[in-house]
């Protein structure tokens, strides 16, 4: 396959991260689409859990919020949200969490709060919800968003949520047990950590990207790891999977527009 | 007991000016002809609470009625921004807005916490987080036993829980199903409730001996409104519409579209008004 889109290429590189025993707890929007192509395709008895309290869900529709009652209809069971923080979330019961953000930096560190200073922001984001627990609680945590200069920047406004903090064993000398995020999925290339620096370094490479775009593209001057492989193009099946739900998803959001 | 009455009567009696008010619902049950009701009373400098604010509160905060706000995630899901809180944070219009901004697992504790009648909840969390620089309320406490120290936030009391349910039966006792987020916390750590639910029954019938039910005499008022969670959903009544909190987007991006869409959809309407969403029910 040689017909695909930035984006299709970044969600289907996401849904190979994921493995049929994952326990995955699902950030809304890009890693969803990215969680349910994993589970329709190689990965058909991974756990997914939205922070809505659904558990084991399989919706065949992606849903447009983490609590749309489609993920509550095909879930094994859902809890009440202090649940899902405590027991499951808190209580380390989930493999993997998968996020996006707004802004990232080098160590992985994100910012979904704000941009500006935080009592008089230039932007306001929508803030952290879950995220912050998210990222220190999960065994591993993949993050995917599209790689730009706005996004991906030399220095954070605010830490919304702790990646590898200021690098090294940063996560270890606040006596966090878990590994932080492993892999950054973007539309051009992945991205792993450092074994030792914790530094993001460009580990893979889509299909008829440049280096010079990868380094043209990232806020901060990008490291290069010593291998770097090709990422493997989408196989036929990936790609009809991700297309037919994303065509399912939108024919069910729309509807009919009236007040309340 | 509760009090089964109309919406008009139980937020004139229930919600003052200056209270601190949780309307919760977590995407699904969000209590919106509640709200409504709220803004068509002109009820002014509430302090809202609410782990997830979404459209009610951006009209609650577009039309001026809060004074503050503590939560954890202010944004459209899966749309984009609320604009009537962005404008109120980055322009201080209508009015500023003091923010108490926390996380999803702190908030969710911290209901549990007000359920349960402590001062504080604990949790393991905001490592590293930027948020405990910006809110003072965001403490650490060590534990006795073993010395680790943890995040610490107060307990959420607020004077008013409004959310909506499922069914009611003629005592008032109340049925939940389906994501049932923070709800019956939030009502247990209130020191008053008002709770609107699609139907009054005869017979409540839990479906499971673990169904979540609020008693009667842990709730002040009940009121039946059909529909009364629109745009958002109710399990097994009607969908969400997907499609309003997307047009949403565009009706908030602007003030004067805005202050129309009130005028014409809260400010003229009224509480039955509601019962023309439940009637779609699939």
């Amino acid at each position: 396959m040689s017909d695909f889109t930035p984006t299709e290429m970044m969600t289907i590189a996401a849904s190979r991260a994921l493995t049929n025993d994952d326990v995955c707890f699902v950030g809304i929007g890009a890693p969803s689409a990215a969680c349910n192509i994993a589970r329709l395709t190689h990965a058909p008895d991974i756990t997914l859990i939205y922070e809505s309290g659904t558990v084991g869900t399989k919706p065949d529709v992606l849903p447009l919020s983490i609590g749309d009652g489609e993920l509550c209809d095909t879930a094994l069971f859902t809890v009440s949200v202090p649940e899902m923080f405590r027991y499951w979330l808190q209580g380390g019961r989930i493999t993997t969490g998968f996020l996006g953000g707004a802004q990232i930096d080098r160590f992985a560190n994100l910012n979904t709060t704000v941009v500006g200073p935080y009592d008089h922001p230039k932007v306001r984001l929508p803030g952290g919800g879950g995220a912050p627990e998210i990222a220190s609680n999960c065994g591993q945590i993949f993050i995917t968003m599209a790689l730009s200069k706005r996004g991906f920047v030399d220095k954070l406004n605010f830490i919304t949520s702790m990646g590898h903090g200021e690098g090294g064993n940063h996560r270890e000398r606040l006596g966090i047990k878990t590994k932080g995020p492993t892999r950054v999925i973007t539309d051009i290339c992945m991205l792993e950590p450092d074994p030792v620096t914790k530094e993001l370094t460009v580990v893979s490479i889509h299909q008829g990207v440049t280096r010079q775009q990868i380094i043209e593209n990232c806020g901060w001057p990008i490291k290069f790891a010593e291998t770097v492989i090709d990422t493997p193009v989408p196989t036929e099946t990936e790609l009809q999977t991700l297309r037919d739900i994303n065509a399912r998803t939108k024919k069910a959001h729309q509807g009919t527009k009236e007040a309340a | 007991m509760a009090r089964l009455t109309s919406l008009a009567e139980a937020i004139s009696e229930n919600v003052h000016d200056g209270d601190t008010v949780a309307m919760e619902g977590f995407t699904h049950l969000i209590p919106y002809a509640a709200g409504h009701e709220v803004i068509r009373q002109g009820k002014k400098d509430l302090f809202l609470i609410r782990m997830t604010p979404d459209i009610l509160y951006d009209q609650l905060i577009g039309t001026g009625a809060a004074r503050g706000m503590k939560f954890s995630w202010g944004g459209n899901p899966g749309v984009g921004s609320l604009h009537r809180f962005r404008d109120a944070v980055e322009n201080q219009w209508p009015r500023p807005l003091e923010i108490e901004e926390h996380s999803h697992a702190a908030m969710a504790n911290a209901y549990e916490a007000g359920a349960a009648n402590l001062p504080f909840a604990m949790l393991r969390g905001y490592i590293g987080a930027d948020l405990t620089k910006v809110n003072p309320n965001i403490k650490q406490v060590t534990c006795p036993f073993t010395g680790e120290v943890l995040a610490a936030v107060p307990a959420i009391r607020p004077d008013v829980t409004i959310i909506h349910a499922l069914r009611a039966d003629r005592k008032g006792n109340v049925l939940l199903e389906g994501i049932v987020g923070v709800q019956k916390e939030a009502v247990l750590g209130a020191k008053r409730s008002i709770v609107t639910v699609e139907e009054i029954v005869n017979e409540l019938n839990p479906p499971s001996p673990n169904s979540v039910v609020l008693p009667s005499w842990a709730v002040t008022a009940v009121v039946e409104v059909p529909g009364g969670a629109f745009p958002s959903y109710a399990q097994g009544y009607y969908p969400r519409s997907n499609a309003f909190y997307i047009a949403w987007d565009e009706i908030a991006r602007d003030r004067d579209t805005f202050q129309a869409w009130i005028e014409e959809n809260i400010m003229k309407a009224r509480p039955e008004d509601f019962a023309k969403h439940a009637k779609k029910a699939a």
